[in-house]
């Protein structure tokens, strides 16, 4: 049962896009983001979306990919666009019944906020789909750096994200073991309320958390006896380099963003 | 009434990149009240096999059958698993309540025996595992030494009484009095009580001194099935199964092509009777 969650969504491949330095993702998709709120005319959404289509073409990460990952937020999505739809009222009265009142400016609102909602996450995603979690990190790691100075921790979280995205399927592993033990004694998780639910769950969390706290142990000894000392005078195996690639990715943002201003203030 | 195994197969991650077959049409009848061994090398299928056993994992192809209830069946393979107590590899990790003794009944708990019965079937487990009661209930589990974990985990296997006793190498990482104590143990348990026991083990030695059958797993496949004599007898290549003979059967054979005349043995014990009669002789 825990071994259908899949963690991150990373889709392998070997494009330019994958290929491009994490840091560069990082900072493109905070970019891509602003980008998206800059737009206020809803044709000037074509750009943006222009740019994630071609981002997707060329990491050749199929279109389904990135649609299943918008289906965890459809609760979301339809959520914010009746709200929009009706507490929206400026321009001509299109429906009118009971307390229910939709205007074409209602619309008009719940439209743009939705494609606002799908380009945002559909920017993330491209960004999770083409970088592995480990790479993220390290990008994350290099771009907290400069924040070290003010006592910012930023090794010590970086090494706190890997290592927990190291032993995510570990504990799943260890999860689904001690649930089978604890079926075999007769252990029952699939009937009853929520709460008789919810404390057939003790068997299996109380030693999963025991594991995990022995793991911690083991680890942070195994760590020590590397002489792991934390991230001062440390050096990396894979040192992130700029290429030229990473500056025609700036330029496109560029562009992008420019593209948008422009026509919004022309316009 | 037997378990009975019958083409049974098994694929990991079905339909995907990562598929693997684990078991490969395997088939077989355990008897009540029988020792086995199960031997193989580590990704025979040894684990899959016994999940199937204890009814932890539904059978795709082919068919297991406990006392009559079919596996195939859920409400069948609910009801059935009562009759298997199977134990994990580490069961001492399973471990959860506040008390051993509450640990201990939390099986018989599950299966809504009254509650004098469960108290009878606590002391009882724990007599049978050599925890002494007055010293070890009240304690926390979490307390326990390593060896009295792993006796306190059986001991809540133990207290559903099983009709078979199935368990995924219980003496991994005990010490050697600590590994005898536990296979004692079992082979009492079956004795008294007439319950099978099925043991997967990675020691020749341990398997051979107590099994009177041994299934040899190879790829997911059954290589062979026998007594001590026929798996360890010298027609089976058991190296090519990442296997070997126990320690005492291999000198035994040495001693044998040096021109001693050894008869196969597969226990010190035996090794020793065997020795000290020939003293006797000369």
């Amino acid at each position: 049962m825990f071994k259908d969650i899949t963690l991150g969504q990373y889709f392998p491949g070997d494009s330019v896009i994958h290929r491009l330095d994490p840091r560069t993702k990082l900072i493109l998709m905070m970019a891509y983001i602003v980008a998206v709120f800059l737009v206020k005319d809803m044709w000037l959404f074509l750009f943006t979306a222009l740019y994630a289509v071609g981002v997707t073409l060329i990491a050749g990460v199929p279109l389904s990919y990135l649609i299943r990952s918008l289906k965890p937020l459809k609760f979301i999505l339809i959520f914010m666009f009746i709200i929009n739809l009706l507490v929206t009222s400026t321009g001509e009265v299109l429906v009118e019944w009971w307390i229910i009142r939709i205007t074409t400016g209602g619309v008009k609102q719940a439209v743009f906020i939705t494609i606002r909602l799908i380009l945002l996450v559909s920017g993330t995603s491209l960004m999770t789909l083409t970088t592995t979690p480990i790479s993220l990190t390290d990008g994350l790691e290099r771009l907290m750096m400069p924040l070290s100075r003010f006592r910012f921790p930023a090794h010590e979280l970086a090494m706190m994200m890997t290592i927990a995205l190291r032993f995510i399927p570990t504990l799943l592993e260890e999860a689904d073991k001690i649930t089978k033990a604890q079926t075999a004694r007769g252990a029952d998780f699939e009937s009853g309320g929520i709460i008789e639910r919810a404390k057939s769950m003790v068997p299996v969390l109380v030693p999963l958390f025991v594991s995990a706290f022995r793991r911690a142990d083991e680890l942070a000894m195994a760590m020590e006896s590397r002489c792991y000392h934390g991230g001062e005078g440390r050096t990396r195996m894979t040192v992130l380099k700029y290429r030229r690639r990473d500056l025609w990715a700036y330029l496109s943002m560029v562009l992008l963003i420019g593209l948008t201003l422009i026509l919004q203030a022309v316009l | 009434m037997p378990i009975e195994i019958k083409n049974l197969s098994h694929t990991y991650m079905k339909g995907t990149a990562g598929a693997r077959k684990a078991l490969k049409s395997v088939s077989f009848t355990i008897d009540e009240g029988e020792f086995w061994g199960i031997i193989g090398h580590t990704g025979s299928g040894k684990s899959t096999l016994l999940q199937h056993i204890g009814g932890i994992m539904p059978p795709e192809e082919g068919t297991v059958i406990v006392d009559g209830y079919d596996f195939s069946d859920k409400k069948q393979r609910i009801e059935g698993r009562k009759k298997v107590g199977l134990v994990f590899q580490y069961p001492e990790y399973q471990l959860f309540e506040e008390t051993v003794a509450k640990d201990i009944a939390y099986g018989p708990t599950n299966m809504k025996l009254p509650g004098e019965e469960i108290d009878a079937r606590v002391h009882e487990a724990m007599a049978l595992m050599g925890l002494a009661y007055d010293k070890f209930a009240e304690k926390s589990p979490f307390e326990l030494s390593g060896g009295e974990k792993r006796r306190a985990a059986l001991a809540g296997i133990i207290a559903m009484k099983p009709r078979y006793l199935v368990l995924d190498e219980p003496m991994a990482g005990l010490d050697p009095a600590g590994r005898k104590a536990i296979l004692e143990t079992l082979e009492g348990i079956r004795r008294d009580t007439g319950c099978a026991v099925i043991m997967v083990s990675h020691s020749m030695e341990d398997v051979a001194r107590h099994s009177r059958k041994i299934a040899v797993m190879d790829k997911g496949t059954l290589a062979a099935i026998g007594t001590p004599e026929e798996v360890f007898g010298g027609s089976l290549p058991l190296e090519e199964l990442g296997l070997d003979l126990p320690e005492v059967s291999h000198l035994g054979m040495l001693l044998r092509e040096k021109g001693m005349d050894i008869p196969p043995v597969y226990t010190v014990e035996g090794m020793r009777d065997h020795l000290l009669g020939r003293a006797k002789n000369v």
